[in-house]
């Protein structure tokens, strides 16, 4: 087989292009740009069939999405950061019209203050659209993710929307050695697009997204959409199962590393869960039995798998990229609150901040989150949540506030 | 200028859209859906923006026969790109038959269409989008109870404006034909001939259609329903609603009002809705008063000035 060297950007043109996507409604921003800039050219030397149009935003870019999905076209848009969240109403409305199509997200950090760098804070606040979440750690498992949420968002006992997230930078502008399934296993996997059933068309009268009275239809609607995602999961197994079979690489809601054995167990989402499985391989030469489960869905959340994944760990250390102001790690809340009522569930649960705008979680880091979980383990009391910040960023950090006083007062002078 | 010819088509008794449904009695917008519905008949999909349209379809009803896709406040000409995108290439694949196509129709308010809906209404007429755009305005945000929108206009009195709107109505038509589009037009439900006229005309223009229609509102202006048509006609017969059309970079007016000395002066329409109604009682706010009447002779004016030069 041979292998080819794809940033993972270029990773989620070709999974679009293998997935055969006929329409594309496109908006730049940064770190997303590069998708929408290759398949641009791609359509223009005649590479390959499908229209793209450059909508005025990301909220038109997603309204337009969801439009040509329900009318029955297979789609693809991606964005970033600010454009996600600049669509989000229509993340919300396009998975009410339970319309099959991918969303790339190039994770991105949000304002203020302004970033380019990666974290979750972006991708989390569409937890609750209705979009299923797909996080990728590799260039490898973008290309491979396409393919699988097309075909997730296209089952009948699905009909969700899906985001595809890969991290910004970490992800995007690094190249990495991908093989590249041929069109031919990529679409016995996921055959071209056909006629679908409840497309909008003259013979096939439909009112989508339309207004209800009262509490009782909508929560019907509103349930039914749940009762969906929570579906998917299952179905997400099967097709990881079916990917394998004709490509050798098999997915699943949970990749686990090194933690059947492991006493402490790293819980991460995205490409930072790389530098972890790294810290893994180190920490265990010097005899901390560490080990790493990442959540490859967020969206249905894999509750029982990873509550079979971490029961009877002496501690569980959820490291999360992302800050819910006022409250902490998002991840670490969603975890502790599947795991509470299960009798076997881990001895302690401590809770890391880190990696915010494309901070580095570094060995250091790993080993102390490491060691500190496996003591409070041992006598029974978790530590407070963790922000992690090191003495010397903090000097560093002083030293620009020095800086930017100085400025500010040579300008009040001359002024 | 005669409203009767061979191009206007027959306006029937019976419409497509069925009747029922929830909009106020009286509806001025409801009235110009009506008209351009069964003109453009049932393979249309209403492509809706956030408004009082928003309510015409309650699950499990619908007025249409035909498709209706409910977007946002702000996108929905972005949803129309999404849907005539998704039908041409269809079509293009022979995924579907010709007779499966349909025409689409942007429907929002002019809350809408003059605020947030801007950005993806500029968008779609820079992308020469094959759809027409329908602004039912209504002159204010009257879904939720008659605020002032950028349609208001100056001296309407709305919820957030009790003394009267400061401002001055938005030129949306001005501010459209400025994209140069393939046709923009006023219209109005009261002028069912000048209105059928033009969308028999546009179901053949290929291209970005916009219509801005007026739509008096007796919940909002405060007026008994029985008068919509009669607001309607002095709108138009005062000056105060100017019918016209853009075409090729050229505007005509289809309905030009009697000389100012012959015409209802603007107060007559104004003087029946209760919005204006601080204009006229416990006195005449002349000032005011005498400001629109000569907002609009001055209009006329250099229409007339325009067609004389």
């Amino acid at each position: 087989m041979s292998r080819t060297l794809l940033t993972g950007n270029g990773a989620a043109a070709w999974g679009a292009r293998l997935a055969q996507i006929e329409y594309l409604p496109a908006f730049p921003i940064t770190p997303q740009t590069e998708i929408i800039e290759t398949i641009s050219a791609w359509i223009d030397r005649g590479d390959m069939a499908c229209r793209m149009v450059t909508m005025d935003s990301e909220h038109s870019m997603i309204t337009a999405a969801g439009a040509a999905a329900a009318t029955g076209v297979r789609t693809f848009t991606a964005t970033s950061s600010q454009g996600l969240l600049y669509g989000m109403e229509m993340l919300y409305a396009v998975a009410g019209w339970r319309v099959p199509l991918v969303l790339v997200n190039v994770s991105r950090a949000l304002a203020a203050p302004v970033t380019l760098e990666p974290d979750h804070n972006d991708v989390l606040a569409a937890r609750d659209s209705g979009f299923l979440q797909i996080h990728c750690a590799t260039c490898q498992e973008v290309v491979d993710t396409m393919l699988l949420a097309y075909r997730l968002s296209e089952d009948k006992r699905v009909r969700l929307p899906v985001i595809v997230n890969l991290d910004g930078y970490y992800l995007s502008f690094t190249r990495e050695p991908v093989e590249l399934p041929t069109l031919d296993i990529a679409s016995r996997f996921l055959p071209a697009p056909t006629i679908r059933t409840d497309q909008i068309q003259a013979s096939q009268p439909t009112s989508q997204g339309i207004a209800v009275l009262g509490g009782s239809q909508y929560s019907y609607f509103r349930y039914e959409q749940h009762l969906a995602a929570l579906a998917s999961l299952s179905v997400y197994e099967e097709l990881g199962r079916e990917y394998g079979e004709l490509t050798g690489r098999f997915y699943s809601a949970l990749e686990l590393y090194q933690s059947e054995d492991a006493d402490t167990v790293f819980v991460m989402i995205g490409s930072f869960a790389t530098k972890a499985k790294e810290a893994v391989d180190r920490l265990r030469e010097i005899d901390l039995k560490v080990g790493l489960v990442r959540l490859c869905l967020v969206r249905p959340f894999p509750a029982a798998e990873l509550a079979a994944a971490l029961a009877g760990k002496k501690g569980v250390a959820v490291i999360d990229q992302n800050l819910s102001m006022g409250q902490g790690g998002i991840l670490f809340h969603e975890l502790t609150s599947v795991l509470y009522n299960r009798p076997d569930r881990p001895r302690v649960i401590t809770s890391y901040v880190g990696g915010l705008g494309g901070r580095d979680i570094s060995l250091e880091d790993f080993r102390g989150i490491a060691e500190e979980t496996a003591q409070a383990a041992k006598n029974g009391h978790a530590p407070p949540p963790r922000l992690l910040y090191t003495a010397a960023e903090l000097t560093q950090m002083r030293g620009l506030q020095e800086i930017a006083k100085t400025q500010k007062n040579s300008r009040g002078h001359t002024l | 200028m005669s409203p009767l010819n061979k191009n206007t088509p027959p306006l029937g008794q019976h419409h497509l859209l069925a009747g029922g449904t929830p909009a106020c009695a009286g509806c001025g917008g409801l009235e110009n859906i009506k008209i351009i519905y069964d003109i453009l008949g049932p393979k249309t999909i209403f492509v809706n923006a956030a408004g009082c349209m928003t309510l015409l379809s309650v699950y499990p009803f619908t007025p249409f026969p035909g498709s209706w896709l409910y977007t946002s406040m702000a996108s929905a000409p972005a949803g129309a790109q999404g849907v005539r995108d998704a039908l041409d290439i269809l079509l293009a694949k022979k995924r579907i038959p010709a007779d499966e196509d349909l025409q689409v129709v942007v429907l929002t308010g002019d809350g809408a269409a003059g605020g947030m809906g801007l950005s993806a209404t500029s968008g779609a007429m820079d992308r020469n989008l094959d759809f027409i755009y329908l602004c039912y305005d209504n002159e204010g945000y009257g879904n939720t109870g008659y605020q002032f929108s950028a349609a208001t206009p100056h001296g309407a009195k709305t919820t957030t404006s009790i003394m009267g709107n400061p401002g001055y109505k938005k030129d949306l038509f001005a501010i459209w034909a400025a994209h140069r589009p393939a046709y923009v037009a006023t219209i109005c439900g009261a002028e069912p001939h000048d209105l059928a006229r033009k969308v028999a005309k546009l179901k053949n223009i290929k291209g970005p259609k916009m219509l801005i229609a007026l739509a008096p509102c007796p919940t909002n202006w405060h007026f008994e329903p029985s008068a919509t048509i009669q607001i309607g006609k002095l709108a138009v017969q005062s000056g105060h609603w100017p019918l016209k059309e853009y075409e090729n970079g050229r505007v005509t007016h289809t309905k030009i009002p009697k000389p100012s000395d012959e015409r209802p002066q603007v107060e007559e329409y104004l003087c029946r809705q209760g919005r204006f109604s601080h204009l006229f009682t416990p006195q005449r706010n002349e000032t005011v008063l005498a400001e629109i009447q000569a907002k609009v002779d001055r209009y006329w004016q250099e229409v007339n000035d325009h067609y004389a030069g």
